[in-house]
């Protein structure tokens, strides 16, 4: 313990220093009542010592499936360093979990190892939340560039040097059913989908399949859940040439309103030729899916697990590629290991860190089981995984992956997202006209690149 | 307290601060968790305080306030939150009247009505949240198909659709929150003279000419009061509206407060949203001093 009892010396303690002198003792009682000591994990959030050196604080914001499938990771590591202390802790997904991140950091207590989303990447890495990482380092721990996907690895970089190490890549997909789909005579001798690229395609096959379930082609989430639209919208906008939204770390807009017009004229298609409800939710998508109400579902591949559990025949296949314009695109993220800036060396442990780092992606099969692509190619390209399905089936989803636009209201859950998302979801209703819906997104971009950025 | 009885100048000055000194321990979590926050809010809303770095930032002077006049969403979104309040308080106060008075009316039985009636306002707002995203819920809720029942071929997406969406967690909140204010107006109902009642019955008034003229103005403070409550418990409106649509579809229902929590936590503009909430508020304060107005008035005139 770094705190000694106050002396008497000084006329009168500092409030602080009584509280501090008060919860050493209180901390100190507690470790000798709990012999592991845990019960001074608190005691050290207070007093902001150092964690006993054989501790790890690890934070994730994984629950449900994925959830479960991180414990079993975490156990995997602890099998393996018995003299290692490992706590974990999970926190609500979304900007709760960046919330508690950044406070913490900013309070000289944070984790030694975190979860991030890569699309948060260039803001928390801007804010100086996180520790720069050395390729040497990571070299030590088995960490090199040619074991990694190439594109997470490139996301994963600030500034010219890593900041993070990617364990995934998880990508919008399409979902079908494929009992509907035979029966619509969507299926070839393989059970492989027939063409559905191209924009008519798309839709005929949509057409095709909605003949079958008397209800609907396909769905995907609209209310509530702007960052679907703004999913569906920006692989679309990508497979046009868009481009980029914004550059400069979000400080200029440099969105083509044509392309996102033309995107955006392909989305209202989808509802106004009535192959996807206008009206779904995130749940209700995949309700129409799995009760047979529609016979494909447009939605994250984290949702894998969820109709498996439905217990129905379906398949999965990366986003249809409706525009031939540019490279093939779908949006996608990634979930990252991070080190949160620590206040000393001591606190950090590098190699302790980074030693967890590599034990979570040398367990990267349990981590694909949960509909996420590996980011590590040792799994990615082991027999395990390519007879893992439907999950390898849209493994090469993760060659078009493309990120949100870096800016600081931008990435996973953002500002970014509700705004274009919620322009999407009005052109798809049929309240805004395609060209109408670009120039708002330009607009509201324009609002908030005109900000002041408070990294 | 024992010194009652025999009063001397050191127990009586003991009884001087017998008060504060019980009062000190919440004037301590009062100076600290709202005084505290508040004086911060204040300054944090003249600086471009920021969530992802330590420290206040830089000073910004009025600029703070000046964005915030000029966004059209804080202006939306305070439209929202009024129509919300608009929406909840007027059915709220008038059939919590209405059921209080006719609750009251049974004999036998009445308890089951205060129970049945107060039940859904102790479940959690989570709970009534997804409770009522089943209902609404497109396709397959409860709420479309029985519209369809009254021979609506297609009925309007409840959540969905720009239009009825605040109108659908307008009705959730009426059906779940309705029970605090007929308790109140019940406990009110209790204060009415049994005499008064019968005076009316006397002079040849009928039920409802006694609920009109004689219950409904006696029940006049408990309007007031359950009405200021109600506004001021609707303008702080957002834990429902987050989990059910979050704002959505297309920013029709997002609240103030929602403002508030995007631009401080999502964004990480400090000063931003102490501003924006600095400013609503002053909207609640002034909401709660008409109140005061209004009560002074009605006990001068009594």
């Amino acid at each position: 313990m770094r705190d000694r009892i106050p002396t008497p010396s000084p006329p009168a303690p500092s409030r602080r220093r009584v509280l501090r002198g008060g919860l050493a003792l209180g901390a100190t009682g507690a470790a000798a009542l709990t012999v592991g000591g845990c019960g001074s994990t608190i005691a050290q959030g207070f007093t902001g010592g150092a964690p006993s050196p054989s501790r790890l604080n690890f934070w994730n914001p994984f629950t449900g499936g994925d959830g479960e499938r991180m414990l079993a990771m975490q156990d995997a590591y602890r099998a393996a360093h018995r003299s290692t202390e490992l706590k974990s802790a999970t926190f609500l997904w979304g900007n709760p979990y960046y919330t508690k991140l950044t406070l913490a950091t900013l309070g000289d207590r944070p984790p030694q190892v975190a979860v991030v989303h890569l699309s948060k990447l260039p803001t928390l890495a801007e804010a100086g939340l996180l520790t720069e990482l050395h390729t040497e380092d990571l070299a030590r721990h088995g960490l090199t560039e040619d074991k990694f996907d190439a594109r997470p690895w490139r996301k994963s970089q600030f500034g010219g040097a890593p900041h993070a190490v990617p364990l995934d890549t998880h990508p919008f997909v399409l979902y079908f059913r494929t009992d509907i789909a035979k029966k619509a005579g969507l299926l070839d001798g393989q059970g492989q989908l027939v063409d559905v690229d191209g924009p008519d395609a798309f839709i005929d096959a949509l057409r095709a399949a909605k003949e079958v379930t008397g209800a609907w082609g396909g769905s995907i989430a609209s209310v509530k859940e702007a960052s679907m639209q703004f999913r569906l919208f920006w692989s679309l906008y990508r497979q046009v040439g868009g481009g980029d939204l914004v550059a400069d770390q979000g400080k200029r807009v440099v969105i083509d309103t044509a392309a996102a017009a033309e995107a955006l004229a392909y989305i209202r298609r989808l509802s106004q030729e009535k192959v996807i409800p206008a009206n779904t939710d995130g749940k209700g998508a995949i309700t129409l899916l799995t009760t047979g109400k529609a016979g494909f579902l447009m939605d994250g591949v984290w949702q894998a697990l969820a109709v498996q559990s439905a217990k129905v025949k379906f398949d999965m296949r990366p986003l249809p590629r409706v525009f031939k314009d540019a490279p093939y695109a779908c949006a996608a993220d990634s979930h990252a290991l991070v080190l949160p800036k620590a206040p000393t060396e001591s606190a950090q442990r590098l190699d302790l860190s980074l030693g967890f780092v590599a034990s979570m992606l040398h367990s990267s099969k349990l981590w694909s089981e949960g509909g996420h692509v590996p980011a590590w190619l040792p799994t990615q390209r082991s027999r395990a995984y390519k007879e893992l399905v439907p999950q390898s089936h849209y493994a090469t989803a993760a060659d078009g992956a493309v990120y949100d636009p870096a800016a600081w209201y931008g990435g996973a859950g953002s500002t970014m997202q509700n705004v274009v998302g919620d322009a999407v979801t009005s052109v798809f209703t049929g309240d805004t006209s395609a060209t109408a819906g670009a120039a708002r997104m330009r607009r509201e971009l324009r609002d908030l690149a005109s900000r002041p950025a408070p990294v | 307290m024992a010194t009652t009885t025999a009063p001397s100048s050191t127990s009586s000055r003991g009884d001087r601060w017998a008060g504060p000194g019980m009062l000190l321990p919440f004037a301590l979590f009062y100076l600290v968790f709202l005084v505290g926050p508040l004086i911060y809010t204040v300054v944090a809303g003249f600086f471009e305080t920021s969530l992802l770095k330590s420290g206040l930032g830089d000073f910004a002077g009025l600029t703070n306030y000046k964005e915030v006049l000029g966004d059209a969403e804080f202006w939306r979104t305070l439209r929202n939150t009024l129509w919300f309040t608009v929406l909840t308080t007027v059915p709220l106060v008038l059939l919590s009247l209405a059921l209080a008075v006719l609750a009251d009316r049974f004999v036998r039985g009445r308890w089951f009505f205060r129970f049945a009636f107060f039940a859904p306002f102790v479940l959690p707002s989570a709970v009534i949240s997804l409770l009522f995203m089943f209902i609404y819920a497109d396709q397959l809720g409860l709420a479309q198909e029985a519209v369809k029942w009254f021979g609506v071929e297609t009925p309007p997406s409840w959540l969905g659709d720009p239009d009825w969406a605040m109108i659908s967690i307008a009705a959730a909140t009426v059906w779940w929150t309705i029970g605090f204010n007929f308790v109140l107006y019940l406990a009110g109902l209790q204060d009415v003279p049994r005499e008064v009642h019968e005076a009316a019955a006397i002079d040849g008034a009928g039920p409802w000419q006694r609920i009109r003229h004689v219950v409904v103005p006696m029940l006049g403070r408990t309007t007031t009061l359950v009405t200021v409550l109600q506004i001021i418990a609707s303008l702080k409106v957002f834990d429902q509206i987050y989990m059910m649509t979050s704002g959505g579809p297309d920013g029709s229902t997002r609240p103030s407060l929602q403002l508030i929590y995007d631009t401080g936590f999502v964004e990480g503009r400090v000063g931003y949203a102490s501003t924006v909430s600095l400013l609503l508020f002053l909207v609640i304060l002034f909401v709660s001093l008409v109140w005061f107005a209004l009560v002074r008035r009605a006990e001068k005139e009594n």
